[in-house]
């Protein structure tokens, strides 16, 4: 298995990793009762926001542990550039991702227009984000192995 | 997923040149080895400047490296039309 198939196997589980332990953290600091309260509408602006930052920095530092683990016990040297197959796995990952994020967000924006409350908007927004990250890495993986 | 049709004889070539590695010939194409890895497995279609550059490398020409599908069906439909 060569370094882009392992490192996109890496991504897969830690962004479900990531997101996982966030939803665990955050879940008991839910605001009890309505949905649609100041209160409720900044627990889930926080969550977003801060979801993203986590997910930045954790993904960059398990990007760094990974390097070093791989160098360590595989003594390859890690590609320091993209070349065309990179850029073009990217591409059709990102459009696939972009694809899912979008679907989410219709439905999200569908859950306004049935009056489902913003809760539910909310989650679905999150959901179609995290399973949005997880194709985009599946993806990656599926083009590596399977080629362009 | 579409198949290939360009093929190439990399794998032979770089046994032929001093059992070269697929890190050494991706270093010296200036690739990754997983690119080398997806054109030995005909998994990907080389761009026309990769195609160039992986020649180079062999001291050969294009034709020499890579060719299309069933190159001698296709000589037979040219020279049919």
């Amino acid at each position: 298995m060569t370094y882009q198939e392992k490192k996109s196997i890496v991504s897969l589980f830690s962004a479900i990793f990531i997101f996982i332990s966030f939803c665990l953290y955050m879940y008991p600091q839910l605001p009890e009762g309505a949905s649609n309260t100041p209160e409720t509408l900044r627990y889930w602006g926080f969550f977003v926001i801060s979801l993203t930052v986590v997910s930045i920095i954790a993904h960059i530092v398990i990007s760094i542990v990974f390097n070093i683990l791989f160098n360590i016990t595989t003594k390859e040297k890690v590609p320091t550039f993209e070349d065309e197959l990179d850029k073009l796995i990217d591409l059709k990952a990102n459009r696939i991702s972009f694809i899912v994020f979008i679907l989410g967000f219709i439905i999200a924006m569908g859950t306004l227009v049935l009056n489902q409350g913003l809760q539910l908007m909310f989650i679905i927004l999150i959901i179609s984000g995290f399973t949005s990250d997880v194709i985009g890495s599946i993806s990656k993986l599926y083009y590596y192995r399977r080629g362009v | 997923m579409s198949k290939n049709l360009v093929g190439n004889h990399i794998r032979k070539l770089r046994f032929n040149h001093d059992e070269m590695t697929q890190q050494q010939l991706a270093d010296k194409a200036g690739v990754t080895r997983q690119t080398i890895v997806a054109l030995e497995k005909g998994n990907y279609s080389p761009s026309l400047e990769l195609a160039f550059r992986i020649a180079l490398v062999f001291k050969l020409s294009l034709e020499e490296v890579f060719f299309y599908g069933d190159t001698v069906n296709l000589n037979d439909q040219v020279n049919d039309n």
